[in-house]
């Protein structure tokens, strides 16, 4: 099959598949099916939408799968380097309808140092260049938001997500009145609400950044991005990457670098990821790190669109009277064809049918019709 | 979608009088913009340095346009955004365009605390999560209009929407029972643009938050 004639998104994701298998990651396919148990207990980690479950023969509760990166996860066992990529199939519930997404991650799985976290992000960043050249990568980290809640004394309950979801919609004014509400005192409120404003190339930032620190977590967060910034400048690539510290992720499962991938034309963000070592803890890996992207598919369908100005449906358009010859007509047919042309044979005219050329194949051979 | 590489802001502006004092605010602030406000069929206004585009919707359709990139920033009732959770950027309150979401019913009337209460209401969500929170057991009868007359045709206890002077209200023989959050207008960006856009978007915001300064 010729290339060209794969639609965009395939092309995109062959491409990146290319890069994955380049820097040495290997295919991980897995079932359609996983045991409902193993989703329901790590309900938080999944993006929304509901699960769709069935019970199997013997009356156990099974999932489609809605994600990938747990059972990659639950597979791994301690010792192990885990450096595997998927394009897989996955199944959600969204207002109403069961929808099945196209996902295309990675996940870097071992021992974690700063040198695989910056490859995860590279590669990440790489995936957004293959599906659009102008792309944005921001990168953040948890500790920062985690540090100032911490330090405005807040307990690890509820209220938290009322003051994640300001900070994730960059809304300072009602993050204030939640400081007020909570007696959050002054300075850490001012940092936090200073946070959100902050955005940009790490060098535009990095000395606000510093301002906000106010604990040894939020000092090493902070060195952290300086030093995957430092890295992107060194190999020449910090082109599109962005420091955004109010990206939010659910702590229990993200406990370090954060990043969120943007491409023009795609209204939200299209690919997501982070370091999860969380997970691995809440499933008893303790010994082991985690970092890893998805990049979702899905929402690249009118991005990839190729339009409706597509002329014709195909090249040629071939009828024939009963009683032709069968063999001379596909001999004919065979030669159309080598131009690189399509070329579709039927007895009647489809008056829906567009296309360039119209043959008729009779008595004599080949005459041309329109 | 086509791609966007012009770094023009496109601005979804809610019909009627929000719309109009947001783009009064705007004209202001330097984003002029010759027909906006003639009431015209014209759908799509562009300055001729075409550093703003604007599009009067209907004001519950701002956020969608917004969330969906259709427009890069657009100026919204918290209300809505209560009510529908789109994912976007809530930059500024903008001050203006107050009003209450309230609960209200007849007057001096308590309703039956035995059964479920009946709510006549547009914003759905918004008075389940307000239930939900005090673990009251209610019925929610969803309406697009007139939402006054429910309570006094005995199709619902009370009614959840927004009060502005309490007017409706009084004249109706109706009365604010319960204040469940104050609404004003906001400042919304898509987070797309927000980057693709970044420096065209930041000194919007920051005019606007210094027009707030001075109107203090």
């Amino acid at each position: 099959m010729k290339e060209t004639i794969l639609p965009k998104e395939e092309r995109a994701v062959l491409a990146m598949r290319a890069l994955y298998e380049s820097f040495g990651y290997t295919k991980y396919k897995m079932s359609k099916f996983e045991d409902y148990d193993l989703y329901r207990d790590n309900k938080r980690f999944l993006p929304k939408g509901e699960i769709i479950t069935f019970p199997n023969r013997d009356g156990k509760l099974m999932a489609l799968k809605p994600d990938v990166t747990l059972s990659i996860v639950k597979n791994a066992r301690e010792g192990e380097q885990i450096r595997e990529y998927y394009n897989e199939n996955v199944y959600r519930g969204m207002d109403g309808e069961h929808r099945e997404i196209m996902q295309v991650g990675l996940e870097c799985i071992g021992e974690i140092d700063l040198y695989s976290t910056c490859e995860v992000i590279r590669l990440a960043k790489k995936s957004l260049e293959i599906i659009c050249e102008d792309s944005i990568l921001d990168i953040s980290h948890g500790a920062f938001v985690n540090g100032l809640l911490d330090a405005a004394g807040l307990p690890e309950d509820g209220s938290r997500g009322k003051f994640n979801t300001c900070i994730a919609g960059k809304n300072a004014h009602e993050l204030s009145k939640l400081c007020r509400e909570y007696g959050v005192d002054g300075a850490i409120e001012d940092k936090l609400c200073r946070m959100l404003t902050l955005y940009g190339p790490f060098p535009k930032i990095a000395e606000e950044a510093r301002a906000l620190v106010v604990s040894p977590d939020m000092q090493a967060a902070y060195e952290e991005i300086e030093a995957i910034d430092a890295y992107f400048r060194a190999i020449g690539e910090e082109k599109g990457l962005a420091v955004d510290l109010s990206l939010v992720n659910d702590m229990r499962y993200y406990t370090g670098v954060l990043f969120k991938g943007y491409v023009q034309g795609v209204p939200a963000g299209v690919l997501s990821g982070g370091r999860y070592d969380g997970l691995l803890h809440r499933m008893q890996k303790t010994g082991m790190g985690a970092v890893g992207f998805a990049v979702y598919m899905n929402l690249l369908d009118l991005f990839f669109d190729e339009g409706t100005a597509k002329e014709h449906d195909i090249d040629i358009l071939i009828t024939y009277d009963s009683g032709t010859d069968m063999a001379a007509l596909s001999r004919t047919v065979d030669m159309l064809m080598g131009g690189g042309r399509s070329v579709r044979v039927q007895k009647d005219e489809d008056t829906k049918l567009r296309y360039k050329e119209k043959f008729h194949y009779g008595e004599r051979g080949l005459e041309i019709r329109g | 979608m086509a791609e966007k590489l012009d770094k023009t802001i496109s601005i979804a502006l809610p019909k009627g009088r929000l719309g109009e004092k947001t783009y009064a605010m705007l004209e202001e602030l330097g984003y002029g913009c010759p027909g906006v406000m003639d009431n015209s069929r014209k759908l799509i206004f562009e300055d001729e340095a075409a550093t703003v585009r604007y599009f009067w919707v209907k004001p519950s359709d701002v956020a969608i346009y917004v969330e969906h990139g259709a427009a890069d920033v657009g100026v919204v009732g918290r209300d809505i955004l209560l009510e529908y959770q789109p994912d976007v950027y809530e930059l500024t309150d903008l001050g203006f365009g107050k009003c209450r979401m309230c609960v209200a019913g007849p007057e001096n009337v308590t309703p039956s605390a035995d059964r479920a209460l009946r709510i006549a209401t547009k914003f759905v969500n918004i008075a389940k999560s307000y239930y939900h929170a005090r673990s009251r057991e209610i019925e929610i009868i969803k309406l697009n209009g007139s939402i006054e007359l429910a309570p006094i045709l005995g199709l619902s206890d009370v009614i959840v929407d927004i009060v502005e002077t309490g007017t409706t209200l009084k004249e109706n023989h109706l009365e604010v029972k319960e204040e469940i959050v104050p609404i004003s207008a906001r400042f919304i960006v898509n987070k797309a643009a927000y980057r693709f856009k970044n420096e065209e978007i930041a000194v919007m915001n920051e005019k606007i938050g210094k027009w707030l300064e001075n109107k203090k």
